[in-house]
């Protein structure tokens, strides 16, 4: 079957804000669509509310609507646009729900629109569990032993056939959200509880427990002509248990028969043909290690991520065949672009791809780190190497959690025996936790029993025995090896190439033999050296979905130590008369470092090429687009680690490198490849260094006659109090040299800020003259405002000025901000763009720069510069239509901003707002509020000719529906008493109802406004907390000063946020808030594409 | 769970082109000669290194692990191991605990006295035969050196010309009995296999069809299978050049058309020999499991289990025969059947095993071909 010709006009659904569960891998897929369908001709219009996507880039579809994604902004485009056809399997389980929601609603009947690449019966089968049970029973699949329950009383009875543990899944819910394993009644109780009110049907399933068993994946694509191919086989090297999106996972799969895997493969295929899929689905088993059984555990009948790492395991583009076969082709007619054969084919791999997860749980203090069923990582790596051990340590180092090898990251007291640690390692091995894999090392080096250990945790005792072969490999090093260092002599050949094969990286080298010989100091760089002088270095072969079998031309490469003797095969790159450029990645997403900056790279990439250069990428994030090889020029799947990127450097010979686009992960490299004559490309990075040093930046800032808050630098507790103390309290404290502010602080008191000193050292870190902090004056109610920027050393032209809705002290990547800037004066802004000008040609700035700044009393503070790109550089891109990240392309390639064609400032003549999306509802107990540390996962945009609809929007498209009428609960500290009484007397006259605690109803009856009256916590009941669980509230405002009022306030405010309710935390959140409504009342939305805005058309 | 600290022995694989890859010798024999292919099976190790059809030759994994399941006597295809030699990357040493695990790898092919090598850059080697096509090699030791063990490698007679399969096929007729089912009910029917180097997967799958088989020795005369009145023929798989086998192919002229027949690998080349064709050698075979073969005549792809180095040119087909399969990756012809006769042939592997299941169909077509004949 051809592609359709009936169709013309296709609208694709993206996924919405990078939350946990769903991140950026569905802007790859979606990306890859948007490319796949435009070459086929059709009109393609894109609806996603995320401005840090590149589908969202206007080339990527004739229409881009970033827009909230609701059933009526979705109609209302249909209907505009002539839409003929919906494609919502590439956008996650939010384009799903979505599709779902306007077909439920007869929306799609209705405007006679089609539902392709996938269709609501087949949705059905995988979302509603009764549906899903029921059809693999009547196909002959094993399930495990279920029940439905509605209720808590039926899921209590439930539990009475499946036994305990019982695992709660609710239905309808994304990456396991409110769903976990109960071990006993009380536990199940409480789960049952949280599973139905995640639910949108309240609806749970109670299940037999599958702990402990193997779980596999596969990734199949099926046609309409019933051709259907399996991707890729994905292995859990954390059994069940462990949601896969937290699991260590290896492809191939390495521990079934071909008998078992072929007959998972027929069941995979029986239940595609079943459900009539047409496109990419996933399929996930679970089978018991001691006797076989297997049964199967759900169908996601879409890309999803494991499908995105598929794609990159294997060089199979599922996403793009996926999009081919909704618009009418079968797979026989779409080739394989890697090898130019068949696409109808299942790819060969001849090494092992392992995936790990990383997590932030040290940003949510009170979340208890156990993993279960329900999604915690906020990104990952991928490696790919000769072996599992390879591929295992190398996606390990490339998480940056500081651990360059298998090490346990636990701290034992120096006295402690090694049978006590044996029994703590153990201890913490009982419940599977982000650092189970070091853990589970330390314990088989301390001789925990390898089958024991099998038994203990549950993985299979072949991974186990994988981690055995490393640590034989360790005592090699700290041996044989150490031994031969500390002589002063260099080993052979052959044993570096042992040790390198099992994946140890020449610093976790030096760390071991530094460990072993406290006398022999060896350095990494000094090991990289002797390694060379052995002439051992990696090998770097292509991925080519073939094992070898095809002659493939795509350039995307891995590096592997595990080809033991024979020259290099794959073929030198050609001679090419270009410049070459190499652009190193940002690593796995982490809270504070995700989509933008993959953004950024990409977008460079193209503008490299555009402008006839070569470029190479550096990354080791199997969820993004720069990771796609039909996406950049030539792509290295490497961890970006100092080792990792000289090697392809050396390889490749670039004449240059941008690190300046990937966030942290690439800085910090930046001064170790330029001492090592990398020649590095835009801002040098002694400037960047410049900018993150403090004295360095002070005595800038003093150059130049700017104004700061005022500041110190303590070593220590007591000069930390010293500095507080003279500068005045509050004052905002923070580690030097870190990225989304981890462990920043606002601290009111003496008190606190010894309890914050004395966490900081209970948490292994000492405070001391490398390790300092910052102590900076808080400048309270003062608004804070990003600038991002480009210069050429010569000139610097502003991108766009951001004002932050909320006050000062809250992370930038956690406060909404709107371009224009809705309150400043012209001249502060003018003040802002010179300020801005003097600070990027002093730190001669060649590329992006970004610089913050606090409006206070109307005197303009500089709070830091970074000569880098921004988390805001994509959104500002969306915003305003400039191409900021290409002009600093092309300054770093050498041209000027005039060449480049951005000379000038552009201010738009509507408002774009940007709002963060947080994540609190996975870290139950954690406590929620707004500060300097960065929490968000993701963020929307919200468009309109005026500030107030523009922040309404933005509010929409992050979830909270802003409702016109209902109960608001408002509960204020203090401070904000006053400035609420002109804002809750709006919201009377909008028509709500307002319930107030004590203290704040006081004020607003004592200026005849009614309140009526909430019970705070603790004082009788019903109170403030009952009132929110009883579903009636909308709304609720709930600011706080102080550590006392804090505490009350995690309780509400967590159970406002699993309600749904609006939670705002601030007076100019709340402000911003009632213009909205109050737009609202007066206007229309309006819903328009980018190209319109950028084009300057005028908003009906 | 031991971990033996095994020092193993260097050895080497000699192309008879010159080219040498080292490695470490596993298994009993330090020696192996035959032609070098490789196979990018992800599963099924144990499968492969029973097929009689790889007899003859050093078979290459490509994939990185070998050997994580150890071996169950269950899946031999046939006894004892077939392959001249097997060449792993890193093939597993220690314990196996899969459940289904009664021996590993190593001491299974300590058992079969079969030589291997394992530490091989098994990429660089399957470039190398891509590049340069299939040829013959030679396992052994690192001494007395190159020049000897290129000398051994070019002694070992080209595959071209070469009739393996009287090496594998049963010295002596025996039988095989039907397995009755709800799908296939009612009394047996009887079909002759001519052995050719059978594997157990395939008398599996008939078996299961509900029909009685007689395994002769592949050169046995058709007066003497015939007069045993099956009621169809079937040709097996097996090794080597198809030309080389005149005898199967004059025995299959003298069937076609008056039993149905059946054909699978090289008896689907002996087919298109008897049928007047003729066969040659492919570069470097095809030897996987992901092989996507076409139905020309309804469109559908399967993906196949493939294991071979010749094929049937379909330029030099009669029209009687119509070319009903082919191979998505380089346009061979991969399945036949006959216009005037009750025959079709396939050149993939349905029986699997190992591979995916999805042309196990043509089994039950194959009886429904004999009983639409008989009806």
């Amino acid at each position: 079957m051809p592609k359709r010709g009936d169709l013309q006009t296709i609208m694709i659904f993206g996924s919405g804000p990078i939350i946990i569960g769903q991140a950026c891998e569905f802007d790859y897929s979606a990306t890859q669509g948007c490319k796949a369908l435009k070459e086929e001709g059709f009109r393609l219009i894109l609806l996603n509310s995320n401005p840090a996507t590149v589908m969202t880039d206007p080339e990527f579809s004739d229409r881009t609507y970033i827009e909230p994604m609701t059933c009526e902004v979705a109609a209302r485009i249909i209907e505009t646009e002539g839409v003929q056809a919906v494609l919502p399997t590439l956008g996650g389980q939010t384009a799903l729900n979505l599709a779902i929601d306007l077909y439920n609603r007869g929306i799609l009947e209705k405007l006679g629109v089609e539902m392709i690449g996938s269709d609501p019966e087949v949705i059905a089968v995988a979302e509603s569990r009764q549906i899903f049970r029921e059809t693999m029973t009547s196909l002959g699949l094993d399930i495990p032993v279920s029940e439905i329950a509605q209720s808590v009383a039926e899921a209590m009875a439930a539990a009475e056939k499946s036994g305990f543990p019982a695992i709660v899944r609710p239905s309808f819910t994304l990456g396991g959200t409110g769903g976990g394993v109960a071990f006993n009644r009380d536990e199940l109780k409480e789960l049952a509880w949280r599973g139905l009110a995640a639910s949108p049907i309240h609806q749970i399933l109670v299940e037999e427990s599958l702990i402990g068993w193997k779980e596999m994946e596969l990734e199949m694509i099926r046609d309409l002509a019933d051709n259907a191919i399996i991707v890729c086989g994905i292995e859990n090297v954390d059994p069940m248990g462990v949601h896969t999106g937290d699991s260590v996972t290896v492809a191939p799969i390495q521990t079934l028969t071909d008998v078992e895997y072929q007959a998972m493969r027929d069941e995979a295929l029986k239940v595609a043909r079943a459900v009539g899929l047409n496109g990419g689905c996933n399929i996930q088993f679970a089978i018991n290690p001691n006797t076989g059984r297997r049964v199967v555990i759900e169908m996601n009948p879409r890309v999803s991520r494991s499908s995105a790492l598929a794609s990159k395991a294997t060089g199979f583009p599922i996403a793009r065949v996926a999009a081919k076969l909704a618009v009418g082709y079968t797979l026989a007619e779409l080739k394989n672009g890697i090898t130019g054969k068949s696409a109808c084919f299942e790819p060969a791999l001849d090494y092992c791809v392992v995936k790990a997860p990383r997590f932030n749980f040290e940003k949510f203090p009170g979340a208890s780190p156990v993993l279960g069923l329900e999604m915690r990582a906020v990104g990952e790596t991928m490696a790919l190497g000769g072996n599992f051990r390879e591929a295992l340590q190398k996606s390990l180092r490339g998480l940056e959690t500081g651990q360059m090898s298998l090490k346990s990251p636990l701290a034992f007291p120096p006295e402690t025996t090694r049978a006590a640690k044996l029994e703590i390692l153990k201890e913490s091995l009982v419940q599977p936790k982000p650092d189970r894999l070091p853990n589970l090392y330390e314990a088989l080096k301390l001789g925990f029993d390898p089958l024991e250990a099998a038994n203990h945790t549950g993985l299979d005792p072949w991974f186990i025995s994988q981690l055995f072969i490393i640590l034989e490999a360790e005592k090699f090093i700290t041996g044989t090896m150490a031994e031969t260092f500390n002589s002063g002599q260099n080993p052979p050949a052959s044993q570096w190439r042992y040790v390198k094969a099992q994946g140890f990286s020449d610093v976790a080298i030096s760390q071991l033999v530094k460990a072993a010989y406290p006398q022999c100091q060896i350095t990494s760089d000094k090991v990289t050296e002797l390694r060379e002088e052995a002439n051992v270095r990696p090998h770097f072969r292509l991925v080519d979905t073939c094992a070898g079998e095809f002659e493939a031309s795509t350039p995307y490469y891995y590096s592997s130590y595990d080809s033991p003797v024979s020259p290099p095969i794959e073929p030198p790159r050609a001679p090419s008369q270009n410049q070459r450029v190499m652009i190193l990645g940002g690593g796995p997403n982490r809270i504070g470092q995700g989509i933008e900056f993959d953004y950024c790279c990409v977008k460079a990439s193209q503008a490299f090429e555009a402008m006839g250069l070569e470029t190479i990428m550096v990354n080791s994030n199997p969820e993004t687009v720069s990771t796609d090889y039909d996406a950049v020029g030539r792509l290295y799947f490497e961890p970006v680690t100092l080792e990792d990127v000289l090697a392809v450097f050396h390889r490749e010979k670039p004449d240059g490198v941008v690190v300046q686009l990937g966030g942290q992960t690439p800085l910090n490299l930046a001064l170790a490849l330029q001492s090592r004559r990398v020649p590095i490309w835009g801002t040098a990075p002694e400037s960047i260094f410049t900018a993150e040093d403090r004295s360095g930046w002070n005595s800038l800032v003093a150059r130049l006659d700017l104004k700061q808050p005022p500041s110190g630098m303590a070593g220590d507790a007591k000069s930390a109090l010293e500095i507080a103390g003279r500068i005045g309290y509050p004052v905002i404290v923070r580690p030097s040299f870190v990225l989304g502010g981890r462990a920043m602080r606002i601290i009111d008191s003496q008190r606190e800020l010894r309890a914050y000193v004395s966490d900081f050292e209970a948490s292994g870190l000492n405070l001391g003259p490398d390790n300092q902090i910052l102590v900076d004056k808080y400048l309270d109610d003062a608004i804070e405002v990003d600038v991002d920027a480009v210069a050429d050393g010569q000139k610097v032209v502003i991108a766009a000025i951001m004002e932050h809705i909320e006050p000062a002290g809250v992370h930038s990547g956690d406060s909404g901000c709107s371009i224009p800037p809705f309150t400043l004066s012209e001249g502060i802004q003018d003040e802002i763009r010179s300020q801005t000008e003097k600070l990027g040609l002093a730190l001669g700035v060649k590329g992006l720069m970004n610089i913050q700044f606090a409006v206070h009393q109307g005197t303009v503070y500089v709070l830091e510069a970074n000569p880098r790109a921004s988390r805001t550089a994509p959104f500002v891109g969306k915003a305003t239509g400039r191409p900021l990240i290409e002009a600093a392309a092309k300054v770093m390639a050498g041209r000027t901003l005039a060449e480049a064609g951005f000379d000038t400032e552009s201010r738009p003549d509507y408002y774009a707002v940007k709002e963060a999306v947080l994540p609190w509802g996975r870290f139950i107990g954690a406590e929620v509020d707004l500060g300097p540390e960065m929490h968000s996962t993701g963020e929307v945009m919200g468009l309109d000719r005026n500030f107030g609809l523009a922040f309404l929007k933005a509010q929409a498209a992050a979830g909270m529906s802003i409702p016109t009428t209902g109960d608001v609960v408002l509960t204020v500290c203090d401070r904000d008493k006053e400035a609420l009484i002109p804002l809750a007397r709006e919201l009377i006259e909008l028509g709500f109802v307002i319930h107030a605690t004590p203290g704040t109803r006081n004020v607003l009856t004592g200026a005849g406004l009614k309140a009526e009256l909430l019970v705070k916590l603790r004082q009788g009941r019903p109170n403030l907390l009952d009132f929110i669980r009883d579903g009636r509230v909308s709304i609720m405002v709930n600011t706080i000063s102080g550590p006392t009022s804090a505490k009350d306030a995690t309780v509400i405010r967590a159970e406002a946020i699993s309600r749904g309710v609006t939670l705002i935390t601030t007076m100019a959140g709340f402000t911003a808030a009632i213009e909205g409504l109050k737009q609202m009342r007066l206007n229309d939305w309006r819903i328009a594409p980018l190209q319109d805005y950028h084009a300057r058309k005028p908003l009906t | 769970m031991s971990f033996p600290s095994v020092s193993l022995t260097p050895a080497a694989l000699t192309l008879d082109d010159g080219a040498m890859f080292e490695g470490f010798s596993v298994g009993p024999v330090a020696e192996a000669y035959g032609e070098v292919i490789f196979i990018t099976a992800m599963s099924g190790y144990q499968e492969v290194l029973t097929d009689p059809s790889y007899h003859g030759q050093i078979v290459v994994f490509t994939t990185a692990h070998v050997g994580n399941y150890g071996t169950n006597p269950e899946v031999d295809q046939a006894e004892p191991t077939q392959v001249a030699g097997a060449i792993f990357h890193e093939l597993w040493l220690p314990d196996v605990t899969h459940w289904l695990n009664r021996a590993t790898l190593p001491s299974y092919l300590e058992r079969y006295k079969l030589a291997g090598l394992t530490g091989v850059d098994t990429r660089a080697l399957t470039l190398h035969i891509r590049e340069r096509g299939a040829r013959n090699g030679y396992i052994g030791p690192l001494t007395p050196g190159p020049e000897a063990a290129l000398a051994k490698a070019r002694a070992v007679a080209p595959m071209t010309g070469r009739d393996l399969a009287m090496e594998v096929t049963c010295r002596a007729p025996y039988r095989r009995l039907a397995i009755p089912s709800i799908e296939v009910p009612g009394p047996p029917m009887r079909v002759a296999v001519l052995d050719f180097g059978v594997k157990k997967a395939i008398l599996d799958r008939l078996c299961a069809q509900n029909l009685d088989l007689t395994v002769w020795p592949g050169d046995t005369q058709p007066e003497r299978f015939m007069e045993d009145k099956p009621d169809g023929l079937f040709l097996a798989n097996g090794p080597g050049d198809p030309a080389a086998c005149d005898y199967a192919v004059k025995a299959v002229k003298k069937c076609l058309g008056r039993i149905p027949v059946f054909g699978i690998c090289l008896g689907h080349q002996i087919m298109g020999l008897a049928a007047g064709g003729q066969t040659y050698k492919l570069p470097f075979g095809h030897h996987g499991l992901n092989h996507p073969v076409k139905d020309s005549r309804t469109g559908r792809v399967w993906l196949t289990s493939q294991n071979h180095g010749f094929c049937v040119d379909p330029e030099s087909l009669p029209k009687n025969v119509i070319t009903s399969h082919w191979n998505l990756n380089d346009d061979t012809l991969e399945g036949m059947e006959w216009t005037e006769a009750p025959a079709f042939s396939v050149q993939f592997h349905p029986e699997a095993s190992p591979g995916p299941h999805d042309s196990q169909g043509l089994f039950s077509r194959f009886r429904r071909m004999l009983e639409d004949f008989y009806a």
